[in-house]
């Protein structure tokens, strides 16, 4: 193990600069659209990896990360909008008063995003995980539908439904991709620490792990906190992305996406997340031929706008039912399986010929 | 608030409030039996007034054909539903079945997107229930009374099935203790079937005289009524059939009497049914009629 530790950090350098390089080369040589996918694809490496904390992690399986990016999201461009703005955008009430004179650079957005959406988080937490199974599902999943019509209601807050428009693009891939390396570096050291094994005692046998002394409330509310602080970046980096945000941004949906990321890389396994993350953005662009006409010669095949979306719930029900583990199942990638990996494949290779 | 002003929003709550029920039922059946909750069971609400629809749009029959006809089918998509994605999943974690749930609901309302369209239609009432009446100051749609009375018509029938009937004694027997059920020789995916039959009927009735009562359809319809039903079954205590009818009760006439006594509040009517939620979770878990639940 020992010997094999300081190839492990050569390499893992040399991927990290292998990326960097990727990324950088993307920023030169790519167009906006391409751009636009990897700020996607890096957006939702961070909610993906941090939703799958709480649901594949520790174990408890949770709907409301719509009500975290949002929170995230207001909090971050009302903070990022200057006064002035700020006047101009709140048309119908003004805005009530500290709101309406703060205004802090985008990198301190970001953290008081993550800071007040992790605070959220933690109030959360202290009703919901009195359940747990489907009735912490549902409500979570009410959470999310309450911070919605909070969104929508309070006019003098967050504009209500007209929502804020003319946001900073201050997100490019380097804080996408930064803040998700960020992210999974933090989960993964989370994971492997004695709080990430508890976590895993947790979602195995609550009983159990109670019955060796973990305290199972305290790091299911330290993992559902730790997730609403990553979720809360994620949600500022989409505002100032986007540009505009508005509560009909932050329905269901939005977890029904992350859910079917953090199903098919399979629940509990950061490496399959982030797969699947890659995988299933790109692929939600790639697949976009299937609502454009199709031409085939001799008869062309209407476009039905809708159809990537009846494929991806297909999906979701087929991984269930057949592969429920999803890509990775609870495995995570490391150099020295991927080396052992090597070995099989070179030994069995060997014998063959 | 006068006294018909009272009287009417009364009517308004209950109707609303046995469609919440109507559909609650076919909820607290299937968790009942599964501990699944069956979070496609709006959509296929959505899907049976489509059918209702159509019946009457393109194939021209009188709505008194095209609604049992429609129920009907709605029977047959349950039992498809649960025989394509439920089953399978059946011996998996419940998580699993949760998860498979949540796709099928994704499924059937973007299918009906394409399929549909997501343009909202309108739905024919019938001259019968389009009368609006007057009792001194009260005005009401003649609707407004039928629907009450229609769902207490079929709660009838659906208590009459569960608690009289073999079927009903093997879906009871079933919610106690599915293997021993089996051992004794009843055919549990058979019952299992029939009960998503006769819930997404229930879904599928409650469903059109909703969408009688709001005269239009659209494929994402379901959404906000499935999870009020759902929280209506959770209020009644889930798996009690009478427990839902009353648990829709109190969540609508709690809906309309928010509306009618604080207006400017309307806007978060549909956070009341999550607010209920949490408090029934935090301070009666089991609901109000319901019995204690096993882990």
């Amino acid at each position: 193990m020992d010997e094999h530790r300081r190839r492990n950090q050569i390499f893992s350098i040399i991927a990290v600069a292998c990326l960097f390089l990727f990324l950088w080369s993307m920023q030169v040589f790519a167009d906006s659209y391409q751009i636009r996918i990897l700020n996607n694809i890096g957006l939702f490496i961070i909610l993906a990896v941090s939703y799958n904390l709480i649901n594949g992690v520790t174990g408890q399986f949770s709907l409301e990360p719509n009500a975290f990016v949002a929170i995230g999201a207001y909090t971050s461009a009302l903070l990022t909008l200057t006064p002035i703005e700020k006047e101009m955008a709140f048309i119908i009430e003004p805005i009530i008063w500290p709101l309406s004179v703060i205004h802090i650079p985008f990198v301190f957005s970001l953290l008081a995003a993550g800071v007040v959406t992790a605070f959220f988080g933690f109030l959360m937490g202290f009703p919901v995980f009195r359940v747990r199974g489907d009735y912490l599902a549902i409500v979570t999943l009410g959470f999310g539908e309450v911070v919605r019509v909070i969104a929508n209601n309070t006019q003098t807050i967050t504009n209500g439904p007209l929502g804020l428009k003319g946001l900073a693009g201050h997100t490019n891939i380097w804080w996408t991709w930064g803040l998700a390396a960020f992210t999974v570096f933090f989960i993964s050291r989370m994971v492997r620490s004695s709080f990430g094994m508890a976590m895993k005692a947790v979602k195995y046998d609550e009983t159990a792990a109670e019955a060796i002394g973990i305290n199972a409330f305290g790091h299911k509310m330290l993992a559902f906190t730790t997730s609403a602080f990553f979720e809360g970046i994620g949600g500022g980096l989409l505002a100032h992305l986007i540009t505009t945000i508005s509560p009909t941004l932050f329905t269901f949906f939005l977890t029904f996406n992350l859910l079917i990321m953090i199903v098919v890389g399979g629940l509990g396994s950061i490496t399959g997340s982030v797969i699947a993350a890659v995988v299933i953005t790109w692929g939600g662009e790639a697949l976009r031929f299937v609502e454009e006409p199709i031409h085939l010669g001799f008869a062309t095949i209407p476009g039905i706008p809708g159809m990537r979306m009846v494929l991806f719930s297909l999906i979701l029900v087929l991984v269930m039912i057949f592969a429920r583990k999803g890509l990775m199942g609870a495995r995570e990638f490391t150099w020295n399986g991927l080396f052992r990996k090597i070995r099989e494949w070179k030994g069995r290779y060997v014998k063959e010929s | 608030m006068d006294f018909s002003q009272i009287a009417q929003q009364l009517i308004n709550g209950l109707s609303l409030g046995s469609l919440y029920g109507i559909i609650a039922i076919g909820y607290t059946m299937v968790y009942g039996i599964l501990r699944l909750i069956n979070f496609a069971h709006g959509d296929v609400m959505m899907m049976g007034c489509f059918f209702a629809f159509y019946g009457i749009m393109i194939f021209s029959l009188p709505w008194w054909v095209s609604f049992p006809v429609a129920i009907a089918l709605t029977a047959l998509l349950g039992i498809l539903i649960d025989r394509g994605a439920y089953r399978p999943v059946r011996n998996a974690p419940r998580i699993s079945a949760l998860i498979t749930a949540i796709g099928v609901s994704f499924f059937l309302e973007n299918l009906g997107l394409v399929v549909f369209g997501g343009r909202p239609k309108g739905f024919p009432r019938p001259d019968m229930f389009a009368g609006i009446y007057t009792i001194g100051n009260v005005r009401f749609l003649g609707l407004s009374i039928w629907v009450p009375i229609i769902t207490l018509g079929l709660l009838l029938v659906i208590l009459y099935i569960v608690y009289r009937t073999r079927a009903g004694r093997a879906m009871r027997c079933i919610s106690y203790d599915m293997e021993t059920t089996r051992l004794m020789g009843v055919d549990v995916n058979r019952v299992i079937a029939f009960t998503f039959a006769l819930g997404s009927a229930a879904a599928a009735a409650g469903g059109i005289l909703w969408a009688m009562k709001y005269p239009q359809i659209n494929p994402l319809m379901g959404i906000i009524p499935g999870l009020k039903a759902f929280v209506a079954a959770v209020l009644g205590g889930v798996g009690n059939v009478v427990g839902a009818m009353l648990g829709g009760l109190i969540l609508g006439l709690a809906e309309i009497l928010l509306v009618a006594i604080r207006p400017d509040l309307s806007g978060y009517r549909d956070a009341i049914a999550f607010g209920i939620l949490i408090l029934i979770l935090l301070f009666r878990p089991t609901g109000l009629m319901g019995e204690k639940l096993p882990e």
